[in-house]
């Protein structure tokens, strides 16, 4: 069903903190690890000379150029936002994608899924992937099969890439709850949109890096001045005249 | 984006197709007999093996069906809906043409109709799209609509055919002027698609990954934009000034013959362009614009 369900109970979602991910790709491990397991992704020439796969969450790394401050480096992951005003969804011409009414999840029910591609062109951020071996489309499902996964111990009932994340960069939680600790940290820290122009609503949110102090000077920095003295100051001074 | 031959085929061959059932839906030409049977025949053709090239990219074509379900939301959907509707309400108005029967000519006029929406709706799945903000336009469907139109009043040998060709060349160039500032003015950039831009000025320092990728092979197409300046021109001299020419010589059906090869050839040169040109906003993520 690909009418939009309009305000949701829950927006589940994740708050992924830029200043605490180090790029060290345990969530884009755990995610394939996970989802291969459950939904298949699959790899095509994995060990070969052009190796290539489907993968619902990646890692990307950016420099930053600060104004009056030193460059910063950014790790920055990258998968679904789970819009509330998802254009993947409404594009779709046989319901194989949709948005859960309970929950805001965004799912792509595979068996009514026909490969056409059209929900990937339709997403601002490349969070959908079509899987080469099996022609249909895959996406980040929040870990659906684990969330409510009454066998698994409470611990793990979070995203893989949340449950793995060795500095806790990863946050999930309910965004529509402002009480929530997601939510809180998102109204404490800035957390903000990925492109907002393009209407999409993300529920997902991304808090900025802590803005640095100063760059600190070099402690080489005074070696860099140097001043001649005695006989090869006079002949700094001499050589410079001629 | 990717320039799929199948999407291209698709796209150029059912337009043509059905800006042609159009004209022949309206009575703009009305032949009788195997002449009825063969312009009908090729409309049809035209169309359904457009419909047929555009299931070949599809990843898992068994669930085809399923694509008539969600026309309240998707153009995909009321694209399907719209171009079986067309084949299905002018195929009495063909066959009266071939056996000369009589029927109120309403049918071929609401068939005639539908042609043109089904064209429309077609060009909607690509200029719904606001992530690639060359399609996000309603230049798109003007310019999906002027092909239908142009193509059909030529091979329905309209004698203001020749004029229609040189209004879709104008329409093509509207489209290139106004598509090469789209990205621009959509506003999107790596500062945007991080949120990074508030801290400074952010740029690619790795690739998130080496190897290949779908979002790579399919939104990030670069090759082709090489060759574009060339490609326009190529497309606008075949798609529409040559054989607007053509036209005017005094060859009979050969005329139609020959101005029919050379716009389909155009046509799908600057259907190609509108894929390969086209730039998707996630390449802002690979460094692909600024």
């Amino acid at each position: 069903m690909t009418l939009l369900p309009g305000a949701t109970e829950k927006l589940l979602g994740l708050v992924i903190d830029l200043d605490t991910c180090v790029g060290c790709q345990a969530c884009v491990t755990a995610c394939k690890g996970w989802n291969d397991a459950g939904i298949g992704l699959s790899d095509q020439d994995p060990y070969g000379a052009d190796p290539s796969g489907t993968f619902l969450n990646r890692v990307h790394s950016y420099q930053v150029a600060v104004p009056d401050g030193p460059a910063q480096v950014v790790t920055f992951p990258r998968s679904c936002l789970h819009c509330e005003v998802a254009p993947c969804v409404t594009v779709c011409p046989t319901g194989a994608s949709y948005k859960r009414a309970e929950d805001g999840i965004v799912l792509v029910n595979e068996d009514a899924c026909i490969g056409c591609g059209l929900c990937a062109w339709a997403c601002p951020y490349g969070a959908r992937e079509m899987d080469a071996a099996q022609g249909v489309m895959k996406k980040c499902t929040l870990c659906v099969d684990r969330i409510y996964n009454d066998h698994l111990p409470e611990a793990d009932r979070e995203p893989a890439c949340v449950r793995t994340c060795p500095t806790n960069a990863r946050h999930f939680g309910d965004l529509a709850d402002p009480e929530s600790p997601v939510s809180r940290l998102v109204a404490e820290r800035g957390g903000y949109d990925l492109m907002p122009g393009m209407g999409t609503r993300p529920t997902n949110k991304y808090l900025p890096p802590r803005t640095k102090g100063p760059g600190n000077a070099s402690p080489l920095a005074p070696l860099l001045d140097v001043q001649a003295h005695g006989i090869a100051g006079w002949l700094d001074r001499m050589l410079g005249k001629i | 984006m990717h320039p799929a031959p199948s999407v291209i085929l698709f796209s150029t061959l059912s337009g043509l197709g059905f800006g042609f059932l159009a004209f022949l839906g309206w009575g703009a030409v009305q032949p009788s007999g195997w002449g009825a049977f063969f312009l009908w025949g090729l409309g049809y053709g035209l169309a359904v093996a457009g419909l047929m090239a555009s299931t070949f990219h599809l990843g898992n074509p068994k669930n085809a069906l399923k694509a008539f379900s969600q026309w309240r939301t998707s153009w995909l959907s009321r694209e399907a809906w719209a171009s079986v509707a067309t084949l299905v309400l002018l195929a009495p108005a063909a066959l009266a043409g071939i056996f000369g029967l009589g029927l109120p000519a309403v049918v071929g006029q609401v068939g005639g109709a539908l042609a043109l929406l089904t064209v429309g709706t077609t060009a909607m799945i690509y200029a719904q799209i606001r992530a690639v903000p060359r399609w996000h336009h309603w230049l798109t469907p003007v310019m999906f609509l002027a092909f239908a139109l142009a193509g059909g009043a030529m091979l329905s040998d309209q004698t203001w055919a020749p004029m229609a060709l040189l209004a879709l060349g104008a329409v093509l160039l509207a489209v290139w002027r106004v598509g090469d500032g789209a990205f621009a003015k959509a506003g999107e950039s790596l500062g945007t698609a991080t949120g990074l831009g508030g801290l400074g000025v952010p740029s690619v320092l790795d690739p998130a990954h080496t190897a290949g990728s779908y979002l790579k092979r399919e939104m990030i197409f670069v090759v082709g934009r090489k060759h574009a300046a060339k490609l326009r021109r190529i497309a606008l001299a075949l798609a529409a000034l040559a054989p607007a020419l053509v036209l005017l010589l005094p060859l009979g059906p050969w005329a139609i013959a020959l101005a029919a090869v050379l716009h389909l050839a155009g046509a799908l040169a600057a259907r190609w362009l509108f894929f390969a040109e086209a730039e998707h906003v996630v390449g802002l993520y690979y460094g692909a614009r600024g």
